[in-house]
């Protein structure tokens, strides 16, 4: 056993687990600390196939971003977990015989699948030995995928505008800032000429 | 790439499969925690990105990496949105449970 495929061994077994630790964890917050588990073993996977770059925003994006997400809307929100909990396994049988059947299919898939030695499929990207991944995945996003990657920058510009619409809540009891009526204000609201007698005061 | 170290396309697929289906059956086993259920989505989306990368390394195409960065954003912007509606729906309803979720049924 080479090296590499001991180390896809631990990480697929320990990605494995984890995503079982997922959904079958009785709290939430340890399912979201299973789920980081899980995405920073398939980092390492990521790692072996050779895809760095990939691997490394896996941590950082997954990580980083969305697993803490998780794990703040699952301990800010004050639900009674336990009570989710309930009638669990009323689905289980069901769930059973969807995920074997699933499984099944999905291995059968990957264990025929027949890829041609060469001449068969024409990559449309090849890779260059020569040049690191993070520089060609950048070469190849900035020039040919340039509308994918701006795409991607309107999906995620979208889903910031409507996380914060979503969760803006006003309140009526605090003083807010209207910087259209500050700038817009006339000579004539802000300042009074006062004719003033000679001798007197105001 | 990956023949050399010895690892084969379909290590990379079984991991990808059984990943998947833990995915679906999370999504069965809690039908009353929606973020448990939100979780079991990014196990299915991390299960086809560990896909994609499999291929991608294995035909020599770089263009699977691309697409599998797409995914990440798409994903990342659909835990943001479905958290997002948790939380609302949390605070005007007091509850995450799936079945209290039926404001629409006539």
């Amino acid at each position: 056993m080479t090296l590499p495929l001991f180390f896809f061994y631990v990480f697929s077994v320990i990605t494995v687990a984890s995503a079982l630790m997922v959904i079958a964890a009785r709290n939430p917050v340890h399912s979201v600390l299973f789920l980081i588990l899980a995405f920073v073993n398939s980092a390492g996977l990521f790692m072996l196939a050779g895809a760095e770059f990939l691997a490394l925003i896996l941590i950082v994006v997954y990580v980083g971003a969305v697993a803490v997400l998780f794990l703040f809307v699952t301990m800010m929100l004050d639900v009674d977990f336990a009570s989710l909990r309930q009638g669990m396994l009323q689905y289980a049988p069901v769930g059973v015989v969807v995920g074997v059947i699933l499984l099944l299919e999905l291995l059968l898939v990957a264990g025929s699948i027949v890829l041609p030695v060469d001449g068969g499929a024409v990559a449309a990207v090849p890779m260059d030995a020569a040049i690191d991944n993070t520089r060609a995945i950048g070469q190849l996003l900035y020039t040919r995928y340039v509308f994918l990657f701006q795409g991607a920058a309107g999906v995620l510009l979208v889903a910031m505008i409507g996380a914060i619409v979503l969760t803006l809540r006003h309140k009526s009891n605090v003083k807010r800032q209207d910087v259209f009526r500050q700038t817009g204000r006339k000579r004539s609201e802000g300042t009074e000429l006062v004719k003033v007698k000679s001798g007197q005061g105001l | 790439m990956l023949a050399a170290t010895g690892i084969g396309l379909g290590h990379y697929l079984t991991v990808g499969a059984i990943l998947f289906t833990l995915g679906v059956f999370g999504i069965f086993l809690n039908r009353k925690n929606i973020i448990v259920i939100l979780m079991s989505v990014e196990l299915i989306l991390l299960a086809v990105n560990i896909n994609f990368v499999a291929f991608s390394s294995q035909l020599g195409d770089l263009a699977g990496q691309v697409f599998a960065l797409l995914i990440l954003t798409v994903a990342a912007a659909e835990a943001a949105i479905g958290l997002a509606i948790l939380v609302i729906f949390y605070r005007n309803r007091g509850s995450i449970a799936v079945e209290d979720v039926n404001s629409l049924k006539g």
